[in-house]
Protein backbone atom coordinates (compact mmCIF):
# COMPACT_ATOMS: atom_id res chain seq x y z
CA UNK A 1 0.00 0.00 0.00
CA UNK A 2 1.28 3.23 -0.73
CA UNK A 3 1.61 5.89 1.58
CA UNK A 4 1.12 9.59 0.66
CA UNK A 5 3.46 12.24 1.90
CA UNK A 6 1.00 15.09 2.13
CA UNK A 7 -0.69 17.25 4.63
CA UNK A 8 -4.29 17.50 5.09
CA UNK A 9 -5.80 20.88 6.20
CA UNK A 10 -6.78 19.29 9.90
CA UNK A 11 -3.34 18.00 10.50
CA UNK A 12 -2.20 21.58 9.60
CA UNK A 13 -4.40 23.60 11.75
CA UNK A 14 -3.83 20.90 14.64
CA UNK A 15 -0.31 21.63 14.86
CA UNK A 16 0.04 24.70 14.25
CA UNK A 17 -2.91 25.64 17.05
CA UNK A 18 -0.77 23.49 19.41
CA UNK A 19 2.08 25.21 18.99
CA UNK A 20 0.66 28.64 19.06
CA UNK A 21 -0.86 27.68 22.71
CA UNK A 22 2.25 26.49 23.49
CA UNK A 23 3.88 29.86 22.55
CA UNK A 24 1.53 31.91 24.60
CA UNK A 25 2.22 30.43 27.94
CA UNK A 26 5.97 30.78 27.40
CA UNK A 27 6.82 30.40 30.85
CA UNK A 28 5.29 27.27 31.38
CA UNK A 29 6.23 25.68 27.99
CA UNK A 30 9.66 26.36 29.01
CA UNK A 31 9.40 24.60 32.00
CA UNK A 32 8.14 21.90 30.18
CA UNK A 33 10.77 21.78 27.87
CA UNK A 34 13.74 22.21 30.34
CA UNK A 35 11.55 18.95 32.29
CA UNK A 36 11.50 16.73 28.85
CA UNK A 37 15.55 17.97 27.96
CA UNK A 38 16.31 17.16 32.18
CA UNK A 39 14.65 13.72 31.92
CA UNK A 40 16.26 12.39 28.69
CA UNK A 41 19.71 14.48 28.85
CA UNK A 42 20.09 14.98 32.36
CA UNK A 43 22.41 18.16 32.69
CA UNK A 44 25.63 17.31 34.35
CA UNK A 45 25.97 18.22 37.91
CA UNK A 46 29.54 20.35 38.29
CA UNK A 47 31.10 20.54 42.36
CA UNK A 48 33.79 21.99 43.96
CA UNK A 49 35.46 19.72 45.74
CA UNK A 50 39.04 19.92 48.00
CA UNK A 51 41.17 16.56 47.98
CA UNK A 52 44.50 16.28 49.25
CA UNK A 53 46.69 14.10 47.62
CA UNK A 54 50.20 13.11 48.58
CA UNK A 55 50.07 15.31 50.81
CA UNK A 56 49.12 18.51 48.25
CA UNK A 57 45.93 20.24 48.52
CA UNK A 58 43.88 20.72 45.21
CA UNK A 59 40.76 22.56 44.48
CA UNK A 60 39.25 21.35 41.22
CA UNK A 61 35.90 21.11 39.92
CA UNK A 62 34.49 18.11 38.62
CA UNK A 63 31.41 16.45 37.31
CA UNK A 64 29.60 14.78 40.21
CA UNK A 65 30.17 11.28 38.38
CA UNK A 66 34.15 11.54 38.08
CA UNK A 67 35.69 8.57 40.02
CA UNK A 68 39.11 9.32 42.03
CA UNK A 69 40.62 7.56 39.52
CA UNK A 70 39.43 9.74 36.79
CA UNK A 71 40.26 12.75 38.81
CA UNK A 72 43.59 11.42 39.22
CA UNK A 73 44.47 10.82 35.57
CA UNK A 74 42.30 12.94 33.55
CA UNK A 75 41.74 16.48 35.53
CA UNK A 76 45.10 16.38 37.70
CA UNK A 77 47.32 13.79 35.48
CA UNK A 78 48.61 12.36 38.12
CA UNK A 79 48.92 8.97 35.62
CA UNK A 80 50.89 6.64 38.10
CA UNK A 81 47.44 5.07 38.96
CA UNK A 82 46.35 2.62 36.42
CA UNK A 83 42.67 2.32 35.16
CA UNK A 84 42.51 -1.67 34.32
CA UNK A 85 39.06 -3.04 34.36
CA UNK A 86 37.01 0.21 35.84
CA UNK A 87 34.48 -2.51 37.60
CA UNK A 88 36.63 -3.54 41.08
CA UNK A 89 37.73 -6.48 39.47
CA UNK A 90 40.97 -5.98 39.06
CA UNK A 91 42.93 -3.45 41.33
CA UNK A 92 45.05 -1.67 39.25
CA UNK A 93 43.61 1.41 40.17
CA UNK A 94 44.63 0.64 44.42
CA UNK A 95 45.31 3.73 46.42
CA UNK A 96 45.31 4.60 49.71
CA UNK A 97 42.98 7.24 51.44
CA UNK A 98 43.40 7.34 54.81
CA UNK A 99 46.06 5.19 55.14
CA UNK A 100 43.79 2.40 54.04
CA UNK A 101 44.00 0.52 50.53
CA UNK A 102 40.47 1.31 48.53
CA UNK A 103 39.44 0.91 45.10
CA UNK A 104 39.65 4.71 43.07
CA UNK A 105 37.41 3.20 40.22
CA UNK A 106 34.50 2.56 42.73
CA UNK A 107 35.23 5.68 44.53
CA UNK A 108 33.61 9.10 43.79
CA UNK A 109 35.92 11.75 43.79
CA UNK A 110 33.68 14.14 45.83
CA UNK A 111 33.10 11.28 48.35
CA UNK A 112 36.98 11.93 49.16
CA UNK A 113 36.78 15.36 50.49
CA UNK A 114 38.41 15.95 53.40
CA UNK A 115 40.76 12.92 53.57
CA UNK A 116 44.24 11.96 53.11
CA UNK A 117 44.59 10.50 49.64
CA UNK A 118 48.65 8.29 48.37
CA UNK A 119 48.83 7.91 44.76
CA UNK A 120 52.19 5.65 43.64
CA UNK A 121 53.67 9.00 43.10
CA UNK A 122 53.59 9.79 46.80
CA UNK A 123 55.42 6.92 47.97
CA UNK A 124 58.93 7.63 47.27
CA UNK A 125 60.91 10.60 48.97
CA UNK A 126 62.16 12.53 46.29
CA UNK A 127 64.66 10.51 44.29
CA UNK A 128 64.81 7.94 46.93
CA UNK A 129 62.23 4.94 46.19
CA UNK A 130 60.23 3.56 48.59
CA UNK A 131 61.56 0.13 49.83
CA UNK A 132 59.14 -1.63 47.90
CA UNK A 133 59.53 -0.24 45.34
CA UNK A 134 63.04 -0.83 45.53
CA UNK A 135 62.21 -4.46 46.15
CA UNK A 136 59.69 -4.94 43.25
CA UNK A 137 63.19 -4.02 41.01
CA UNK A 138 65.29 -6.36 42.59
CA UNK A 139 62.87 -9.24 42.83
CA UNK A 140 61.29 -8.92 39.55
CA UNK A 141 58.15 -8.01 40.98
CA UNK A 142 56.62 -6.89 37.30
CA UNK A 143 56.80 -7.65 33.90
CA UNK A 144 54.71 -5.17 31.76
CA UNK A 145 54.26 -3.01 34.43
CA UNK A 146 50.35 -1.95 34.24
CA UNK A 147 49.51 -3.48 37.15
CA UNK A 148 52.95 -2.63 39.13
CA UNK A 149 51.62 0.87 40.82
CA UNK A 150 48.17 -0.87 42.12
CA UNK A 151 50.60 -3.94 43.58
CA UNK A 152 52.66 -1.39 44.96
CA UNK A 153 50.01 0.40 46.64
CA UNK A 154 48.59 -3.02 47.69
CA UNK A 155 51.36 -4.49 48.96
CA UNK A 156 52.64 -1.70 50.85
CA UNK A 157 49.64 -1.90 52.75
CA UNK A 158 49.32 -5.50 53.03
CA UNK A 159 52.48 -5.46 54.97
CA UNK A 160 51.59 -1.99 57.58
CA UNK A 161 48.02 -4.73 58.15
CA UNK A 162 50.80 -7.51 58.98
CA UNK A 163 48.98 -9.63 56.22
CA UNK A 164 52.76 -11.15 56.06
CA UNK A 165 53.29 -14.19 57.97
CA UNK A 166 53.24 -17.02 55.63
CA UNK A 167 53.29 -16.72 51.60
CA UNK A 168 49.67 -18.05 51.65
CA UNK A 169 48.42 -15.10 53.68
CA UNK A 170 50.66 -13.03 51.55
CA UNK A 171 48.83 -14.62 48.36
CA UNK A 172 45.20 -14.45 49.89
CA UNK A 173 45.63 -10.53 51.05
CA UNK A 174 46.67 -9.63 47.99
CA UNK A 175 44.20 -11.42 46.05
CA UNK A 176 42.62 -8.27 44.79
CA UNK A 177 45.36 -7.48 42.50
CA UNK A 178 45.57 -9.37 39.47
CA UNK A 179 48.35 -9.54 37.23
CA UNK A 180 48.22 -11.22 33.90
CA UNK A 181 51.86 -11.21 32.84
CA UNK A 182 52.33 -13.93 36.17
CA UNK A 183 54.51 -12.18 38.35
CA UNK A 184 53.31 -13.54 40.92
CA UNK A 185 56.25 -15.07 42.72
CA UNK A 186 58.17 -11.85 42.26
CA UNK A 187 55.84 -10.06 44.08
CA UNK A 188 55.04 -12.31 47.34
CA UNK A 189 58.96 -11.99 47.78
CA UNK A 190 59.25 -8.41 47.40
CA UNK A 191 56.84 -8.33 49.99
CA UNK A 192 58.55 -10.83 52.44
CA UNK A 193 61.84 -8.55 51.37
CA UNK A 194 59.94 -5.62 52.99
CA UNK A 195 58.20 -7.54 55.69
CA UNK A 196 61.15 -8.91 57.56
CA UNK B 1 26.76 7.11 34.20
CA UNK B 2 23.76 9.03 33.54
CA UNK B 3 24.35 13.02 35.83
CA UNK B 4 23.18 12.82 39.56
CA UNK B 5 22.97 15.47 42.18
CA UNK B 6 24.84 14.53 44.92
CA UNK B 7 24.35 15.42 48.78
CA UNK B 8 25.84 14.55 51.92
CA UNK B 9 22.89 14.48 54.87
CA UNK B 10 24.82 15.09 58.20
CA UNK B 11 22.28 12.61 60.17
CA UNK B 12 20.24 9.62 59.64
CA UNK B 13 16.61 11.88 60.29
CA UNK B 14 18.02 14.34 57.23
CA UNK B 15 18.89 11.11 54.97
CA UNK B 16 15.68 9.89 55.86
CA UNK B 17 13.99 13.31 54.75
CA UNK B 18 15.86 13.09 51.36
CA UNK B 19 15.26 9.73 50.27
CA UNK B 20 12.71 9.32 47.65
CA UNK B 21 12.54 6.34 44.69
CA UNK B 22 14.62 8.07 42.35
CA UNK B 23 16.97 9.00 45.36
CA UNK B 24 19.60 6.41 46.53
CA UNK B 25 22.06 5.87 49.90
CA UNK B 26 25.55 5.38 48.96
CA UNK B 27 28.20 4.30 51.55
CA UNK B 28 31.13 1.82 50.00
CA UNK B 29 29.73 2.45 46.16
CA UNK B 30 31.72 -1.00 45.54
CA UNK B 31 28.57 -2.01 44.07
CA UNK B 32 26.33 0.81 43.52
CA UNK B 33 28.88 2.58 41.45
CA UNK B 34 29.19 -0.08 39.33
CA UNK B 35 25.96 -0.74 38.40
CA UNK B 36 25.56 2.74 37.67
CA UNK B 37 28.45 2.53 35.25
CA UNK B 38 26.51 -0.14 33.30
CA UNK B 39 23.38 2.20 33.56
CA UNK B 40 21.74 -0.33 35.51
CA UNK B 41 20.95 1.79 38.49
CA UNK B 42 20.11 5.12 37.56
CA UNK B 43 19.75 7.33 40.18
CA UNK B 44 18.92 10.83 39.89
CA UNK B 45 20.29 11.93 43.20
CA UNK B 46 22.85 9.99 45.55
CA UNK B 47 23.06 10.76 49.53
CA UNK B 48 25.71 10.12 50.99
CA UNK B 49 25.83 8.32 54.29
CA UNK B 50 29.30 8.13 55.69
CA UNK B 51 28.77 10.50 57.66
CA UNK B 52 25.03 10.31 58.48
CA UNK B 53 25.17 6.63 59.97
CA UNK B 54 26.43 5.53 62.79
CA UNK B 55 29.85 2.90 62.31
CA UNK B 56 30.66 1.30 65.84
CA UNK B 57 30.73 -2.10 66.87
CA UNK B 58 29.15 -2.50 70.57
CA UNK B 59 28.92 -5.19 72.75
CA UNK B 60 26.52 -5.61 75.52
CA UNK B 61 25.27 -9.07 77.58
CA UNK B 62 22.77 -9.91 74.89
CA UNK B 63 25.24 -9.77 72.47
CA UNK B 64 26.75 -7.51 69.68
CA UNK B 65 25.49 -4.34 67.48
CA UNK B 66 27.12 -3.54 64.12
CA UNK B 67 26.32 -0.08 62.55
CA UNK B 68 25.02 0.12 59.38
CA UNK B 69 28.66 2.37 58.56
CA UNK B 70 31.26 -0.49 59.79
CA UNK B 71 32.97 -1.34 56.93
CA UNK B 72 34.15 -4.89 56.04
CA UNK B 73 37.24 -5.41 57.68
CA UNK B 74 36.56 -3.47 60.47
CA UNK B 75 34.26 -6.38 61.36
CA UNK B 76 36.80 -9.14 60.49
CA UNK B 77 39.52 -7.53 63.08
CA UNK B 78 37.42 -6.49 65.88
CA UNK B 79 38.23 -7.90 69.21
CA UNK B 80 34.52 -8.89 70.28
CA UNK B 81 33.46 -10.37 66.86
CA UNK B 82 36.74 -12.56 66.77
CA UNK B 83 36.37 -14.21 70.18
CA UNK B 84 32.36 -13.94 70.37
CA UNK B 85 31.55 -14.63 66.36
CA UNK B 86 34.50 -15.55 64.77
CA UNK B 87 32.15 -17.39 62.28
CA UNK B 88 31.08 -13.94 60.82
CA UNK B 89 34.64 -12.86 61.00
CA UNK B 90 35.98 -15.88 58.91
CA UNK B 91 32.93 -15.24 56.73
CA UNK B 92 33.68 -11.79 55.75
CA UNK B 93 37.41 -12.50 55.00
CA UNK B 94 36.10 -15.24 52.56
CA UNK B 95 34.17 -12.24 50.82
CA UNK B 96 35.87 -9.45 47.96
CA UNK B 97 38.86 -8.34 48.02
CA UNK B 98 40.96 -6.64 51.29
CA UNK B 99 40.47 -3.12 48.97
CA UNK B 100 36.86 -3.60 49.05
CA UNK B 101 36.40 -5.28 52.28
CA UNK B 102 37.97 -1.83 53.41
CA UNK B 103 35.22 0.01 51.69
CA UNK B 104 32.19 -1.86 51.91
CA UNK B 105 29.72 -1.07 54.89
CA UNK B 106 27.37 -2.99 56.91
CA UNK B 107 24.47 -2.37 55.10
CA UNK B 108 25.47 -2.17 51.84
CA UNK B 109 26.86 -5.42 52.40
CA UNK B 110 23.13 -6.71 52.81
CA UNK B 111 22.05 -4.64 49.98
CA UNK B 112 24.11 -5.89 47.21
CA UNK B 113 22.54 -7.05 44.31
CA UNK B 114 23.01 -10.49 42.41
CA UNK B 115 26.16 -11.53 40.27
CA UNK B 116 24.36 -13.09 37.64
CA UNK B 117 25.60 -12.78 34.52
CA UNK B 118 22.29 -11.99 32.57
CA UNK B 119 21.86 -9.13 35.26
CA UNK B 120 24.85 -7.40 34.69
CA UNK B 121 24.42 -8.16 30.53
CA UNK B 122 21.74 -5.04 29.85
CA UNK B 123 21.41 -6.45 26.09
CA UNK B 124 19.86 -9.90 27.15
CA UNK B 125 16.57 -10.00 28.79
CA UNK B 126 16.24 -10.01 32.63
CA UNK B 127 13.25 -10.24 34.74
CA UNK B 128 15.35 -8.68 38.01
CA UNK B 129 16.42 -5.64 35.90
CA UNK B 130 13.06 -5.35 33.91
CA UNK B 131 10.56 -6.95 35.09
CA UNK B 132 8.21 -8.89 32.18
CA UNK B 133 11.36 -9.34 29.97
CA UNK B 134 12.08 -12.84 31.03
CA UNK B 135 14.99 -15.01 32.52
CA UNK B 136 17.32 -15.46 30.47
CA UNK B 137 19.58 -17.72 32.94
CA UNK B 138 16.58 -20.19 33.13
CA UNK B 139 17.84 -22.07 29.68
CA UNK B 140 20.70 -19.99 29.45
CA UNK B 141 24.01 -20.95 30.85
CA UNK B 142 23.04 -21.20 34.11
CA UNK B 143 26.22 -23.15 36.31
CA UNK B 144 26.31 -20.21 38.87
CA UNK B 145 22.19 -20.38 39.09
CA UNK B 146 20.19 -21.57 42.22
CA UNK B 147 19.44 -25.02 42.74
CA UNK B 148 16.77 -24.20 45.39
CA UNK B 149 13.61 -21.76 46.02
CA UNK B 150 14.15 -20.23 42.45
CA UNK B 151 11.07 -19.41 40.95
CA UNK B 152 10.32 -19.72 36.98
CA UNK B 153 11.01 -15.84 36.62
CA UNK B 154 14.41 -15.81 38.54
CA UNK B 155 17.14 -18.54 39.25
CA UNK B 156 19.90 -15.79 40.40
CA UNK B 157 21.65 -16.28 43.69
CA UNK B 158 22.30 -14.15 46.41
CA UNK B 159 26.36 -12.72 46.34
CA UNK B 160 27.20 -12.14 50.07
CA UNK B 161 29.42 -14.20 52.46
CA UNK B 162 29.00 -12.22 55.46
CA UNK B 163 25.17 -12.82 55.50
CA UNK B 164 25.39 -15.76 55.08
CA UNK B 165 27.28 -16.13 58.11
CA UNK B 166 24.45 -13.60 59.54
CA UNK B 167 21.70 -16.18 58.58
CA UNK B 168 23.55 -18.52 60.69
CA UNK B 169 23.80 -16.42 63.51
CA UNK B 170 20.18 -15.63 63.45
CA UNK B 171 20.71 -11.78 63.26
CA UNK B 172 18.08 -9.10 63.62
CA UNK B 173 18.36 -6.14 61.04
CA UNK B 174 17.32 -2.63 62.56
CA UNK B 175 15.85 -0.55 60.32
CA UNK B 176 14.42 2.72 60.63
CA UNK B 177 11.86 4.15 58.63
CA UNK B 178 10.37 7.63 57.54
CA UNK B 179 8.56 7.86 60.13
CA UNK B 180 11.70 7.73 62.47
CA UNK B 181 10.08 4.34 63.59
CA UNK B 182 12.44 1.37 64.54
CA UNK B 183 11.94 -1.93 63.40
CA UNK B 184 13.76 -4.90 63.93
CA UNK B 185 13.36 -7.75 60.84
CA UNK B 186 14.80 -10.99 61.84
CA UNK B 187 17.61 -11.94 59.26
CA UNK B 188 15.66 -14.99 57.74
CA UNK B 189 12.69 -12.59 56.30
CA UNK B 190 15.14 -9.61 55.61
CA UNK B 191 16.03 -11.20 52.33
CA UNK B 192 13.27 -12.85 49.57
CA UNK B 193 12.64 -15.60 47.22
CA UNK B 194 12.27 -13.98 43.77
CA UNK B 195 8.54 -15.71 43.37
CA UNK B 196 6.54 -13.54 41.12
CA UNK B 197 9.04 -10.35 42.08
CA UNK B 198 12.19 -11.30 41.04
CA UNK B 199 12.93 -7.05 41.25
CA UNK B 200 12.93 -7.15 44.67
CA UNK B 201 15.85 -8.31 47.02
CA UNK B 202 14.83 -7.87 50.24
CA UNK B 203 11.81 -6.59 52.06
CA UNK B 204 13.54 -3.14 53.48
CA UNK B 205 10.42 -1.09 53.34
CA UNK B 206 10.62 1.91 50.92
CA UNK B 207 12.72 4.25 51.72
CA UNK B 208 13.90 3.36 55.01
CA UNK B 209 17.18 3.09 55.89
CA UNK B 210 19.21 0.21 57.62
CA UNK B 211 20.77 1.47 60.90
CA UNK B 212 22.75 -1.84 62.49
CA UNK B 213 22.88 -5.46 62.53
CA UNK B 214 22.70 -7.18 66.08
CA UNK B 215 23.45 -11.05 66.59
CA UNK B 216 22.04 -12.46 69.77
CA UNK B 217 25.06 -14.10 71.80
CA UNK B 218 25.18 -17.94 71.43
CA UNK B 219 27.39 -21.13 72.30
CA UNK B 220 29.54 -20.83 68.69
CA UNK B 221 32.62 -19.95 69.77
CA UNK B 222 34.37 -23.10 69.53
CA UNK B 223 32.94 -25.84 66.64
CA UNK B 224 32.21 -23.54 63.55
CA UNK B 225 33.26 -23.47 59.95
CA UNK B 226 33.15 -21.23 56.75
CA UNK B 227 33.56 -23.46 53.52
CA UNK B 228 33.48 -21.42 50.36
CA UNK B 229 33.82 -23.49 46.92
CA UNK B 230 34.76 -21.28 44.02
CA UNK B 231 36.22 -20.78 40.34
CA UNK B 232 39.84 -19.69 41.88
CA UNK B 233 40.92 -19.99 45.67
CA UNK B 234 40.37 -16.04 46.93
CA UNK B 235 38.65 -13.33 45.27
CA UNK B 236 35.57 -14.95 43.76
CA UNK B 237 32.00 -15.42 44.42
CA UNK B 238 30.82 -18.10 45.57
CA UNK B 239 29.30 -21.62 43.94
CA UNK B 240 28.64 -22.88 47.20
CA UNK B 241 29.17 -21.59 50.74
CA UNK B 242 28.66 -23.37 53.88
CA UNK B 243 28.44 -21.66 57.37
CA UNK B 244 28.15 -24.06 60.15
CA UNK B 245 28.32 -23.78 63.72
CA UNK B 246 27.50 -26.96 66.15
CA UNK B 247 27.78 -26.29 70.04
CA UNK B 248 28.40 -29.86 71.86
CA UNK B 249 26.70 -31.48 75.27
CA UNK B 250 28.52 -34.42 76.48
CA UNK B 251 29.11 -35.91 73.80
CA UNK B 252 26.14 -35.12 71.31
CA UNK B 253 24.74 -31.66 69.31
CA UNK B 254 22.87 -29.77 71.28
CA UNK B 255 22.61 -27.00 68.40
CA UNK B 256 23.17 -27.05 65.00
CA UNK B 257 23.17 -23.92 62.18
CA UNK B 258 23.59 -24.83 58.49
CA UNK B 259 23.40 -21.70 55.95
CA UNK B 260 24.55 -21.44 52.29
CA UNK B 261 25.33 -19.36 50.03
CA UNK B 262 25.44 -19.58 46.04
CA UNK B 263 22.66 -21.84 46.18
CA UNK B 264 19.49 -19.46 46.80
CA UNK B 265 18.09 -15.94 45.98
CA UNK B 266 18.51 -15.57 49.64
CA UNK B 267 20.93 -16.70 52.64
CA UNK B 268 19.41 -20.34 52.69
CA UNK B 269 18.95 -21.92 55.76
CA UNK B 270 18.86 -26.38 56.29
CA UNK B 271 16.76 -26.27 58.65
CA UNK B 272 15.69 -30.33 58.17
CA UNK B 273 18.70 -30.88 58.44
CA UNK B 274 20.04 -28.82 61.33
CA UNK B 275 17.04 -30.53 63.15
CA UNK B 276 18.61 -34.19 62.20
CA UNK B 277 21.93 -33.11 63.82
CA UNK B 278 20.51 -32.33 67.07
CA UNK B 279 20.91 -34.91 69.80
CA UNK B 280 23.27 -36.60 67.06
CA UNK B 281 26.66 -37.46 68.03
CA UNK B 282 29.35 -35.68 65.69
CA UNK B 283 30.38 -38.75 63.50
CA UNK B 284 30.88 -38.73 59.69
CA UNK B 285 27.92 -40.77 59.18
CA UNK B 286 25.73 -38.09 60.98
CA UNK B 287 27.31 -35.66 59.17
CA UNK B 288 27.14 -37.04 55.81
CA UNK B 289 23.04 -37.91 56.21
CA UNK B 290 22.68 -34.33 57.39
CA UNK B 291 24.95 -33.30 53.96
CA UNK B 292 22.17 -35.62 52.21
CA UNK B 293 19.01 -34.28 53.91
CA UNK B 294 20.11 -30.73 52.61
CA UNK B 295 20.70 -32.16 49.00
CA UNK B 296 17.46 -33.56 49.10
CA UNK B 297 15.82 -30.50 48.99
CA UNK B 298 17.25 -28.89 46.11
CA UNK B 299 16.49 -29.12 42.16
CA UNK B 300 18.98 -28.18 39.92
CA UNK B 301 18.98 -26.61 36.80
CA UNK B 302 20.40 -27.90 33.50
CA UNK B 303 24.19 -26.75 33.97
CA UNK B 304 24.57 -26.68 37.54
CA UNK B 305 23.57 -30.52 38.29
CA UNK B 306 27.57 -30.55 39.93
CA UNK B 307 26.50 -27.82 42.38
CA UNK B 308 24.47 -30.79 44.42
CA UNK B 309 27.87 -32.89 44.82
CA UNK B 310 29.66 -30.16 45.66
CA UNK B 311 26.98 -29.27 48.54
CA UNK B 312 27.09 -32.75 50.06
CA UNK B 313 30.95 -32.39 50.13
CA UNK B 314 31.21 -29.18 51.24
CA UNK B 315 28.47 -29.18 53.92
CA UNK B 316 30.25 -32.36 55.44
CA UNK B 317 33.46 -31.11 55.16
CA UNK B 318 32.63 -27.56 57.03
CA UNK B 319 30.73 -29.85 60.20
CA UNK B 320 34.21 -31.84 59.90
CA UNK B 321 36.39 -28.18 60.35
CA UNK B 322 33.94 -27.48 62.93
CA UNK B 323 35.53 -29.92 65.07
CA UNK B 324 38.66 -29.01 64.48
CA UNK B 325 38.34 -25.25 64.23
Amino acid sequence: MERKQSFSRRFFLKTTSFAGALALIPPKAKALYTELKQRLIPTKEIMPLTVTINKKAYEVKADSRTTLLDLLRENLHLTGTKKGCDHGQCGACTVHIDGQRVLSCLTLAVMTTGKNVTTIEGLADGDKLHPMQQAFIECDGFQCGYCTPGQIMSAVACVNEGHTRSVAEIKEFMSGNLCRCGAYNGIVESIQKVAI
Amino acid sequence: MRPFIFTKPATADQALIKKTNQAQFIAGGTNLLDLMKKHIALPEELLDVTNALPAAITANTKGIRIDAMVRNSAIASQAEVLSQFPLLAKAVLAGASPQIRNMASTAGNLLQRTRCPYFYDTTVPCNKRIPGTGCSAMDGDNRMSAIVGYSNQCVAVHPSDMCIALAALEANVLVTGRDKKQHSIPFKDFHRLPGTTPQLDNNLPANAVITAVEIPGNRFQKNFAYVKVRDRDSYAFALISVAAALHMEAGVISEARLASGGVAHKPWRWYKAEQFLKGKKPSAENFRQAASIAVGETKPLANNKFKTVMLQGAIETALQNCLTA
